[in-house]
């Protein structure tokens, strides 16, 4: 290594000390932890992790979830859970929507039909903007009338089967309102974007300097550091980093990756118990 | 190198603007506000919720006396509780009023504990709770009641977001500097939490 070269490095040293405090601001953690059950992964639409289901059933429903989220973009997701974990599935319902944010960023359109089989409790929770269709009133109907006198001749899968039904019915059933749901939210959310654009408007400079620097003094060979933490910074970043609504999923190509739209739960919907 | 060096010093300039721009973003300036704001909201939803129950009341009554006006007692209670916390006076600093917040979650409260005394008798009317319409309202009730602990649970986090930030060190630097005004707001209190309304089962 010339002379050259390691003045280079010396002098390019205050340059990773910025960037690397400017990375810890940027990697600060901005949520915080809280007392949470533990939530099964959301694997698709269905999300059988109390194994009631046959892979049959869980292809038929989660492709007639799909073409609910195909024409109205509402996203229901069926779950069964092993146990509750001590909560009331009220409360688990409204946890485990906003852990998965299921339903579209914006709209908060999202259904979610838990089965808590050993607990013998059962729940339809209604995202914020679905509350007008799907009414407390009407979800507790569906429960009582449809799934539960399923559930107590014990058959889970026709119950669930019903519930998807009636669930799909209640949202699709007022055409423009559906109409009006599908459109894409008015303005995209810029603070989203906020990060990527922080990132660029550093990144920019740098780039900048380091090319500079080639240039000018014909150094050749990679400028140390330089290349190494750019990648890794993104990288890092871009895991934290929850992309506006629309970004990770979008209507229509679903290769078997399924994700929440980021939609939000406020408690509405009904539960019931056999 | 002198080149170099001048590269480098210029380079540094652009940096400590992009440095000192984002970092006054990233210390937290903002912050403050932003979760005042916040805590606002979530206690706007609070308030949206208790009303939300509020005018469930008056049709539930109705259809519990239609199959049991025998439960005069009850029945009054929930009447004189749902008067009591719809005609308090939340005055404008309720957030950050100790004696005018308790009064509220007191009324509130007193209202839950009615309401469950309600759905208990209830219980007892096989005709009542077999009806559609009480069926309805039941699940309308055990609704709100879930969005109203939801949106508190909200509330209190956005709240201890708030109040930390008053505390500790960037944010009590900012507020002594800007925000003289922002006072730690209350709290629900693990009291009320205790006196929910049981929970209403099928």
């Amino acid at each position: 290594m010339s002379q050259f070269s390691r003045r280079v490095r010396a002098e390019a040293r205050p340059f990773f000390l910025l960037h690397m405090i400017l990375l810890l601001i940027l990697l600060l953690p901005g949520g915080e932890l809280r007392a949470e059950p533990v939530f099964p992964a959301l694997t698709g639409r269905v999300v059988d992790a109390a194994n009631v289901l046959s892979a049959a059933d869980e292809a038929e429903i989660a492709a007639s979830l799909q073409a609910v989220e195909g024409r109205s973009t509402d996203q229901i997701v069926v779950v069964t859970v092993p146990s509750l974990q001590g909560y009331a599935i009220d409360d688990y319902g409204t946890r485990l929507g906003r852990h998965w944010g299921i339903g579209q960023k914006g709209k908060d359109n999202g259904v979610l039909l838990i089965v808590a089989p050993n607990e013998r409790r059962v729940r339809i929770e209604v995202g914020y903007g679905l509350e007008g269709v799907l009414p407390d009133g009407l979800a507790g109907l569906i429960i009582q009338r449809r799934i539960l006198p399923l559930f107590k001749k014990g058959d889970l899968v026709g119950g669930i089967k019903a519930g998807v039904a009636d669930i799909k019915d209640a949202l699709l059933g007022d055409a423009e309102a559906v109409k009006a749901r599908s459109k894409k939210p008015e303005k995209e959310d810029i603070e989203a974007w906020l990060p990527l654009i922080f990132l660029a408007f550093w990144l920019v400079p740098f780039v900048y300097f380091i090319s500079s620097l080639n240039r000018d003094r014909r150094v050749s060979g990679r400028v140390p550091g330089g290349v190494v933490i750019i990648p890794t910074s993104f990288g890092t970043a871009h895991d934290h980093w929850q992309g506006p609504g629309g970004f990770s999923r979008n209507s229509g190509g679903f290769g078997g990756g399924f994700s929440g739209g980021g939609g939000s739960f406020g408690g509405g919907g009904a539960s019931g118990s056999w | 190198m002198s080149f170099l060096a001048f590269r480098l010093r210029q380079m540094c300039a652009v940096m400590l603007v992009v440095v000192a721009t984002t970092s006054l973003a990233g210390c937290g300036i903002n912050n403050i506000p932003t979760y005042e704001e916040q805590a606002k909201a979530a206690w706007s939803q609070v308030l949206n919720q208790y009303q939300r129950r509020a005018e469930l009341i008056p049709n539930l009554i109705e259809t519990v006396k239609g199959f049991a006006a025998q439960e005069e007692k009850v029945l009054k209670e929930v009447v004189e509780a749902r008067a009591k916390a719809t005609s308090i006076q939340l005055p404008a600093d309720i957030l950050t009023n100790p004696q005018a917040f308790e009064q509220f979650q007191k009324a509130q409260s007193a209202l839950s504990g009615a309401l469950g005394r309600l759905i208990a008798v209830s219980e007892r009317y096989p005709d009542l709770k077999s009806s559609q319409n009480f069926l309805t309202l039941q699940t309308q009730l055990e609704g709100t009641e879930n969005r109203i602990s939801v949106a508190r649970r909200d509330y209190i986090q956005a709240v201890r977001l708030y109040n930390t930030e008053l505390k500790t060190i960037p944010g009590r630097w900012w507020r002594s500097l800007m925000y003289p005004d922002s006072e730690p707001m209350e709290r629900f209190t693990v009291e009320a939490e205790k006196t929910k309304v049981p929970e209403v089962k099928f």
